[in-house]
């Protein structure tokens, strides 16, 4: 028995993790620290108006007088602000307008993390935003998307060229006092996407952003943005990947998502940072806030999350159910590994009537990992008729590793229905035995038991990603044995 | 095809087996019998390559080769297959894909490439119907939810999937109602080729009506204490252990 669990964990704590390369480019890196010279600097350095840098030092001002958050449970340790450099841009020859203008060794780079940024060569239907460190590289699509009025760019082009827009929509859903990080995201945002889909058009193939870290010993601050407009569809995935480092890198990025009457929005994840090495040493800490409004009646967000990254995870991707009859849902999967470390879950607050929320959040622990579920469900006192269904479980690989679940609820209304489900089960030997038996080698069976566990959160995401979420889940917990 | 010498393993630092030898040829059917805890399962398990059970001394060689440095999977590639007295449930993984890993693992073993989905929903088919298992329980998750019988079915249906040299099967009748012993049986005799072998646990004379043994062994306390031919087995229905533990307790 002892020695079979600790083949188990020394199996799945040898995964290797396979974007860990530099790409060594020349990078044109701000001074370390912050302040508010380092604030308008960046702002600077983006061209940006007036009212988005009072935007960013009102942030900053309101960041200087918050407390990291310590509720979480989560051990993080101290981190210098001041030792973070906060913008960083690989050089390129200025003009984006032809992919020849892209320098090619970055070209390289994305194409190494199988993110092609020539349309003829990318999956057909997929859209891209490609962002290293503090820019956008390149968006794929862009001028057949805008044939249908839809708009999908980097945050600093819609800035530039959709100010209005973008001025209406940000900092509506995630304001910038929300919360530590995201007062810090709002003083110092690099880049990250804009996206809106107008009236009454169905978007035609997946938008997606893939965010990589390159530069040393910066942080990586994205906002993301999206809105769908009435009677409109999208949906949306991101992506991202970070160098094997022995020092960790901070990410703080927000995404906000505005539903408007009968919108429909897919917000779909897979999060992919380094999480670090066996002993714990290195690995991105990914502090993120994560909020959509359902504005109009009959709207819809989903989120679907798989999250294999990080060092440390700290987010909740939430719905704020606002219209009459909307719907919120969140679907997770949260590996960790080592000593990985992730404190995740949703909020779902009902204010509209007969709002809708669906819960569906899967841990998965292995060698000394500590995967915590923390959930609010909170029902107003005008919300009638709401309803919510929760279901958090736990699977554990070993001994050494530990699943906690914090739900909470908060209900004002009495014709509110909620129900709550969770299950803790372990990988046991006598599993692994009796895959084995039958020809199965011990890391493809835990490939097979873990993918069953997370079955239902993996259908939820676009087909293509489905697979490569599938191969993601097996390698973040598996060795490469024999 | 398998040869047992000597062989001394326990589990915990218990010696539970206590010196087994044991020979199987190529075509034989062999009964293995014995009161409970005597350490036919642990044999069982052995074999399998469970490595809780702790090898202490012995033996085993299969096809030629020596079975105890086989790692558990290759055994089973290699035509091992045993049918658990508990069969274990695997909640999230559905029989097809478990099956479909399986097969194509020692399809791969053989040089040979994946079954297509449509060959092997057909194989699925066939062998559903040789062991009459329920159409329904190959779609669900293995083993979760199903019967005690069901499960011994589900063993059965598996090794027929598999096809294995030599199959051994821990009482795999216990539990199951006259017709589905009958079904049981019949899927083993099916199997029966002049090159493959079985080993049956059993406490049931029964079973040995359908499945008729070469050879039937008692292992009592780690030992196998008497081997004969299948009308031992009559012989221990109608008058129970009591007779051989005490021919056993007057040698020592
Ligand atoms: N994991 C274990 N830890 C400690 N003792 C064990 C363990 N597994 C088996 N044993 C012991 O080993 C002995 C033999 O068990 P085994 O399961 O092989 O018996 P069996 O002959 O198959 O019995 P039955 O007819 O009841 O199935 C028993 O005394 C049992 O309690
Ligand atoms: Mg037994």
């Amino acid at each position: 028995m002892e020695k079979d669990q600790d083949d188990i964990i020394n199996d799945i704590t040898s995964g290797e993790y396979k974007y860990g390369f530099f790409t060594d480019i020349e990078t044109d890196k701000i001074p370390k620290g912050l302040n508010e010279d380092i604030v308008r600097l960046i702002s600077e350095k983006k061209g940006e108006p007036e009212w988005l840098l009072e935007f960013r030092l009102k942030s900053y001002r309101h960041w200087l007088t918050k407390k990291m958050p310590d509720w979480a449970n989560l051990k993080i340790p101290p981190i210098d602000f001041q030792e973070i450099i906060y913008y960083a841009a690989p050089k390129q020859r200025p003009s984006l307008e032809s992919l020849d203008n892209i320098d090619p060794e970055l070209k390289r780079t994305f194409d190494k993390l199988g993110i092609p940024l020539e349309e003829q060569k990318h999956l057909s239907g997929v859209a891209v935003d490609a962002v290293m460190d503090s820019v956008s590289v390149k968006t794929t699509f862009r001028e057949t998307l805008a044939e249908m009025g839809i708009i999908f760019c980097s945050f600093s082009e819609a800035v530039r060229e959709y100010p209005d827009l973008v001025r209406r929509y940000l900092g509506t859903v995630v304001p910038y006092t929300d919360n530590y990080f995201a007062s810090l995201n709002s003083a110092v945002f690099s880049d990250g996407s804009f996206c809106y889909i107008p009236k009454g058009v169905r978007c035609p193939m997946e938008l997606s952003t893939y965010f990589r870290i390159n530069a040393a010993n910066t942080g990586q601050f994205e906002r993301t943005l999206l809105v769908a407009d009435e009677e409109s569809y999208v949906s949306y995935l991101e992506g991202c990947t970070a160098p094997m480092r022995d020092e960790n890198q901070l990410h703080a990025a927000i995404v906000e998502i505005i539903a408007e009457k009968n919108a429909e929005v897919k917000y779909s994840t897979v999060q992919n940072w380094y999480p670090g090495d066996k002993n714990g040493r290195g690995g991105i800490f990914n502090f993120v806030t994560k909020r959509g409004i359902c504005r109009g009646d009959n709207s819809k967000i989903s989120w679907t999350q798989v999250e294999t990254g990080s060092a440390i995870t700290w987010k909740y991707p939430s719905c704020i159910l606002r219209g009459d009859n909307s719907t919120g849902e969140f679907y997770s999967v949260a590996v960790t590994n080592n000593h990985q470390q992730a404190d995740t879950g949703t909020k779902m607050i009902h204010i509209g009537k007969n709002t809708k929320s669906t819960i569906v959040s899967k841990g998965i622990s292995a060698g000394q990992g500590q995967n915590s579920y923390r959930g609010l469900v909170k029902v107003l006192k005008n919300a009638s008729n709401a309803r919510n269904f929760s279901q958090c479980d736990s699977l554990l690989l070993g001994d050494k590793c530990g699943a906690h679940t914090f739900p909470y609820l908060e209900i004002d209304n009495q014709s509110a229905i909620v129900e709550h489900e969770a299950t803790t089960s372990k990988i046991g030997e006598d599993q692994i035995f009796y895959c084995n038996q039958r020809g199965i080698s011990t890391e493809d069976a835990i490939g097979l038991i873990v993918n069953g566990y997370a079955r239902e959160v993996i259908n939820k995401l676009p087909m293509e990603f489905a697979v490569e979420a599938q191969k993601l889940l097996q390698i973040s917990l598996e060795g490469s044995v024999g | 095809m398998l040869s047992i010498k000597k062989l001394e393993a326990g589990i915990n630092g218990k010696m539970i087996l206590k010196g087994i030898s044991l020979e199987v040829k190529a075509g034989e059917i062999h009964a293995i019998m014995g009161p409970n805890g005597s350490g036919k399962s642990t044999l069982a398990a052995v074999l399998a390559g469970r490595d809780v059970v702790e090898i202490r001394g012995g033996s085993v060689t299969y096809l030629g080769k020596d079975l105890l440095q086989m790692a558990p999977e290759d055994r089973s590639k290699e035509g091992i297959f045993l049918g658990f007295q508990y069969p274990i449930e695997i909640p999230g993984v559905s029989m097809v894909n478990f099956m479909k890993t399986a097969v194509n693992e020692h399809r791969k073993h053989k040089g040979l490439g994946p079954l297509s989905a449509s060959d092997f929903l057909k194989l699925m088919r066939e062998k559903k119907e040789l062991v009459e298992i329920d159409s329904k329980l190959a779609n669900r998750s293995v083993n979760e939810g199903f019967s005690g019988g069901e499960k011994k079915k589900n063993e059965i249906f598996q090794m027929a999937m598999l096809e294995p040299r030599l199959a051994i099967l821990d009482e795999t009748d216990s539990g199951l109602d006259i017709d589905a012993l009958r079904i049981v049986a019949n899927g083993v005799n099916r199997l029966k080729r002049p090159d493959n072998s079985a080993i049956v646990i059993t406490h049931y004379q029964r079973l040995l009506d359908y499945i008729v043994p070469d050879v039937v062994h008692v292992l009592y306390d780690g030992r196998i204490v008497k081997t004969a031919g299948k009308e031992l087995a009559l012989e221990l229905e109608e008058k129970g252990y009591d007779w051989i533990k005490k021919e056993v307790d007057n040698q020592n």
